[in-house]
């Protein structure tokens, strides 16, 4: 194959990509079913890389610092070695920060300016939040640890987070 | 005129290049990098390396058993405890088609099991392992 030919080849597919990413990036708001009815996001990378181990967690549940130093740190992420390309890497880390959370909602209320958790479980929101639960529901086999959102909000891979959709499993 | 069929033939290349694979081409591909014959490459060790317990960064013992459980046919359970679909492709045929995920997941596991990359013979055996589960 000739360069010629090869260079419209990169640039067709290149130009596939950009239109796909535009679609995805812009993530449709899902109504408002409830205060906990977070807005289901679409962007394919971070769907597809970030859910391989976990829920998709709502980038709104942490601040853009938190997101930066996650991404920068996924060769040690919480012990596991996730670590990705660097162009799939940036292409995450800019939807986070898109849709991190801001001074408007009610994750940073509780949190002092300079933070950056990398932990949405230990953000004083987080703990708040789930002050009714006791310690042994966490440690259940079926539910595994707290980061498993998905145990106990069973919509969690679509934004439900409102007590209704809740069911904590024995 | 042609112009336009060219690039349409060469998107639908191109979209599709990434699914091309096999596992029988990954096993071409290891053992050439490994520099011995495809036919060279061991069922046998391929299960033995995926069973072996290795020191863990904690001092636990570590294995590929930990998550994906003893039994490749099975679906395994991330520590987060999402589910991981199984690595047999007889039970799960989307399994070594495509090459970058291999790679990005031999990678990752290699690193957090065996705290180094594994080499192409290592791979190559894993994926001949795999391949003929029934």
């Amino acid at each position: 194959m000739n360069y010629l030919l090869r260079g419209i080849g990169v640039l067709a597919a290149t130009g596939t990509a950009v239109v796909l990413g535009f679609s995805l990036s812009a993530g449709a708001a899902h109504g408002d079913g409830g205060e906990n009815m977070l807005p289901r996001l679409s962007h394919k990378a971070w769907q597809q890389e970030c859910a391989s181990c976990h829920v998709a967690y709502p980038p709104s549940l942490l601040p853009k610092a938190s997101w930066r130093r996650m991404m920068s740190g996924l060769d040690k992420h919480f012990g596991e070695n996730a670590s990705l390309d660097p162009a799939t890497q940036a292409d995450i880390l800019k939807f986070l920060e898109a849709n991190a959370a801001n001074s408007g909602n009610k994750v940073p209320r509780r949190m002092a300016a300079n933070e950056a958790p990398l932990r949405i479980t230990e953000t004083r929101w987080f703990v708040h939040e789930h002050d009714e639960v006791p310690r042994a529901t966490w440690s259940r086999k079926s539910v595994g640890s707290a980061a498993n959102c998905a145990a106990c909000h069973r919509q969690a891979e679509q934004g439900n987070y409102n007590e209704d959709a809740i069911r904590i499993p024995k | 005129m042609i112009k336009p069929l060219l690039i349409a033939a060469l998107a639908l290349i191109a979209a599709s290049a990434h699914a091309a694979d096999t596992p029988d081409s990954l096993m071409a591909r290891y053992a050439a990098a490994a520099g011995v014959p495809a036919a060279t490459l061991s069922a046998e060790r391929g299960a033995a390396f995926y069973r072996s317990e290795r020191p863990g960064r904690d001092g636990k013992p570590a294995s590929c058993t930990g998550c994906h459980t003893a039994d490749p046919k099975q679906a395994g359970r991330s520590r987060v405890g999402k589910r991981i679909e199984p690595l047999a492709p007889v039970a799960n045929p989307e399994r070594f088609t495509d090459a970058a995920k291999v790679e990005k997941w031999f990678r990752r596991n290699c690193m957090d099991v065996l705290q180094r990359e594994c080499s192409a013979q290592e791979k190559g055996d894993f994926v001949a392992w795999l391949k003929q589960i029934k």
